[in-house]
């Protein structure tokens, strides 16, 4: 048990948080979908085809190199349209519900690792160095989870694991045959889990206080070489429940906040589910919203036709162009004008008052030119500025020595926010992280 | 702005003004993109406004150095009752060709390399086009102007990437080029007083006793044990003089009052590292009282004391506005203390065992501006160090 303080970061407030704790329940689903892209690092080869049966946890596509790995139907159905975009790339599995809840059953009585594999569970992790679903056959050397969400209008971690926390125990029990080090939960202050055997460490401070690589970086970095996972608590919970019932269950709890939801609040719903039934009656303008599966931060624009992404307790829906031909902003002194610099006037008003944050991109591509903007939002002993620009310029020693293997796109989505040259800055460290891990295999 | 768009795109009849089309349409108009990956949404801040930013950060040191030029004018001419308001508006009509001219031939290039490139107009040039004003004497003839301009940007700049690739500072390039391609126009008595006319304005008979020379270059010829600065009209002028400003020098300069004002904005805003700005006069400060403490008669400014070092010639401006240019210095913080204090130990080196250089604002930046990447190997370094000495404790 430490307590780790971070001072690097800032805590973006946006307009549109949830008020209270209650959840409620969502319609049954339309249609349900997986969408492969969720689950990086896994190519899929179909175990079903349009048209066949499957029932809830059982296999829809397996990874073309490691054929262990499953991804599993979230619901029981029939597969109604395997959607595939460009060069046969597919877009996303839909599944029609057939409303019967026969769920596949698991045999415990095996390596843990095996049961994961098969239950689907195994594509919820993800590994360090390259941020990906783990290997099979690499035993990590520690495994992190994050017991809380330190986003902008992230949910409480608590209350979307609800019924499932009694689990947790389990689960870390299980966590510990899968790997020679320890389990190591972070949690933040004042929060407490009932974890016997797991390393439970507090951190305090600003966003990304609450992102995986950062508390990786601050407790037991990651060498070159080595290899750990991470996770967070709410699918800890669920490894627990697999592990003491036999079956995963696939309802989850999302919570849905931002500007222009009519009542911020939590739903409990079926993972992948359709939008329609999920946001129904929530969205007061549909054709100036941007719906994000995720945070503003790291998640992933969606489209109302489309389903809720595995990965994400959260769905975000923000303006998608509030003041189109805005006249010079760049010359603006409207204190509501955000920004974290001082050369608006948004810190006269105070930067702790939620404000309304809309997608635009606020100004142009440059160079990086102001110094030290990165590594004010990145509370790990990185180099960022200097990391991306190895990355651009491929100098594959240079990213290897500054510590890439520490990092995932989401450790720089703060900075991303941040930067006043405007680079995309998680998709420079997201190609840079594949094309380093193709180099290597 | 919509309706005028298609001439400019390809295809367009003015499609070779593209770049310009989108200069002037970033500039009236937030741009409407939304992002397509990564983060949703992102902060106010651009570099327009960081750039805009700087430059009101120089104009009270703008404003200031036109109201000197007059000052300085009228003393020039047996003129001291002529009022505030007329003083300064000679200054102004005195630098405004020059302004023009800088952005002209700055801007200019720009916006050709820009439509070259098929790329964005970058604002890098907004701050050069009016720093070099500032930092030129104001009798340079404008065509050396334009040419220094034109040099610094092309081979300065543009061949390096544009905005954020430069290794040197632009505006100091332009002043490095004028002072080593005509040395005889950028010091001596006749560079730093405008005693013609200006676009027809003032104008007169320069009276007997003046001497146009700058306080740095009364110093750097003195001889003999005593050191006395003085004004064009031959009066004695003290450190405190210096601070106010109403001495000759390059408009930008003289007035440490009117640096501070901008020292200030840019250390409220963030922009300048204050990392750099204070081990600049730190370093700088640190090396006159060394040299004030050894005075030798062969190097008459070892006589100076420190403080009025620190308030004489470019030293103030360069540490406020130049060595905290951020594409051209140190990008580590403990890179910053480094850089900024050997720019204030060569500074004054320089001005004091070269009495060729009386000015050494200038040399240090630039010579430091070639360090900088490898003051910031150095300190990244360790960090690569000290993983590698983590990864191999593991083992």
């Amino acid at each position: 048990m430490s307590t780790v303080r971070l001072k690097k970061g800032f805590d973006i407030q946006l307009l549109g948080g949830i008020a209270g704790k209650d959840i409620a329940l969502a319609g049954p689903p339309q249609t349900v979908a997986v969408v492969p892209d969720d689950f990086h690092g896994v190519i899929p080869r179909m175990e079903k085809k349009e048209g066949e049966h499957v029932n809830a946890g059982e296999p829809l596509y397996h990874d073309k190199n490691h054929e262990v790995i499953k991804v599993v139907a979230p619901v029981s159905g029939t597969v109604k349209e395997v959607r595939r975009g460009e060069r046969r790339h597919i877009d996303a599995i839909v599944i029609a519900p057939d409303k019967q809840d026969d769920t596949v059953k698991l045999d415990l009585n095996r390596d843990a690792a095996e049961v994961l594999l098969e239950s689907g569970l195994w594509v919820m992790l993800r590994q360090r160095p390259y941020d990906v679903v783990p290997a099979p056959d690499v035993r990590p050397r520690d495994i992190f989870v994050t017991a809380f969400d330190s986003a902008p209008l992230a949910p409480d971690l608590d209350v979307v694991l609800d019924d499932k926390r009694q689990y947790i125990g389990k689960g870390v029990e299980v966590l510990k045959r899968l790997t020679d080090g320890q389990v190591h939960i972070g949690v933040r202050e004042g929060q407490t889990i009932d974890a016997p055997g797991a390393e439970v460490n507090t951190f305090v401070g600003p966003h990304p206080a609450g992102n995986a690589g950062v508390q990786v970086a601050n407790t037991v970095p990651v060498n070159k070489g080595e290899v750990v996972w991470t996770l967070d608590i709410v699918t800890l919970a669920r490894i627990g429940e697999l592990f003491t019932t036999g079956q995963v269950s696939h309802d989850t709890v999302v919570a849905i906040t931002g500007e222009m939801v009519q009542e911020p609040r939590y739903i409990r719903t079926i993972m992948g589910s359709d939008l329609e039934t999920v946001l129904k009656n929530e969205l007061t303008n549909v054709a100036h919203s941007r719906i994000i599966s995720g945070n503003v931060l790291t998640g992933v624009k969606i489209e109302v036709t489309q389903w809720l992404r595995a990965p994400y307790r959260h769905i975000t829906i923000i303006p998608e162009n509030s003041a189109p031909d805005e006249f010079m902003g760049w010359a603006s002194l409207n204190p509501k004008r955000f920004s974290i610099y001082r050369t608006f006037t948004t810190w006269l008003r105070g930067l702790k008052k939620p404000v309304s944050m809309d997608s635009r991109i606020k100004g142009g591509e440059r160079a990086i030119v102001r110094t030290g903007e990165y590594d004010a939002m990145l509370p790990m002993d990185i180099y960022g500025e200097f990391l991306i620009k190895a990355i651009i310029s491929w100098d594959i020693d240079k990213m290897e020595q500054l510590g890439i293997y520490e990092v995932a796109p989401e450790d720089f989505a703060l900075a991303e926010f941040a930067d006043t040259s405007k680079l995309e800055l998680q998709r420079i460290v997201r190609d840079g992280l594949d094309r380093l891990r193709a180099e290597m295999s | 702005m919509n309706k005028i768009e298609p001439a400019f795109r390809p295809g367009g009849k003015l499609s070779k003004l593209e770049s310009v089309y989108d200069g002037m349409e970033t500039f009236l108009f937030t741009p409407n993109a939304t992002s397509r990956s990564g983060a949703h949404i992102h902060d106010g801040n651009d570099l327009k406004r960081t750039m805009i930013t700087v430059v009101v950060a120089l104009i009270p040191a703008l404003l200031f150095g036109m109201y000197n030029i007059g000052y300085q004018h009228y003393l020039a001419i047996g003129q001291p009752d002529a009022g505030w308001f007329t003083m300064w508006l000679f200054g102004l009509l005195a630098m405004l060709p020059v302004i023009v001219v800088s952005y002209a031939v700055g801007l200019g290039i720009e916006f050709i390399s820009a439509q070259i490139h098929h790329k964005e107009i970058q604002e890098g040039f907004l701050v050069t086009g009016i720093l070099i004003p500032l930092i030129v004497p104001i009798n340079t003839p404008l065509w050396m102007t334009a040419v220094a301009t034109a040099f610094a940007v092309i081979f300065a700049k543009e061949v390096f990437g544009g905005t954020g690739m430069n290794i040197f500072n632009v505006a100091l390039i332009t002043r490095a080029f004028l002072f080593f391609a005509y040395p005889s126009h950028m010091s001596g008595d006749a560079a730093f007083v405008k005693v013609d006319s200006a676009l027809g304005m003032g104008g007169g008979n320069v009276v007997d006793t003046f001497t146009g020379a700058t306080p740095l270059g009364q110093v750097a010829t003195n001889v003999g044990d005593h050191l006395q600065m003085t004004d064009i009209m031959g009066q004695p002028i003290s450190c405190m003089d210096a601070f106010i400003g109403l001495i000759p020098g390059s408009p930008g300069e003289t007035s440490m009052i009117a640096i501070l004002l901008g020292a200030a904005l840019l250390l409220l805003t963030g922009i300048a590292s204050w990392r750099i700005m204070c081990s600049v006069f730190v370093g700088g400060l640190g090396m006159a009282a060394l040299v004030h403490a050894l005075p030798s008669l062969t190097y008459p400014a070892s006589m100076l004391d420190p403080w009025t070092q620190l308030c004489l010639g470019g030293f103030a401006f360069g540490a406020v506005f130049m060595a905290t240019d951020p594409v051209t210095g140190a990008r580590t913080n403990v890179g910053q203390y480094i850089y900024g204090l050997l720019i204030g130990i060569f500074a004054i080196l320089i001005r004091v065992y070269n009495s060729g250089y009386p000015e050494g604002m200038m040399l240090a930046i630039l010579l430091m501006n070639a360090f900088a990447p490898l003051i910031d190997h150095c300190v990244v370094s360790f960090n690569i160090k000290r993983r590698a000495r983590r990864a191999a404790t593991k083992e």
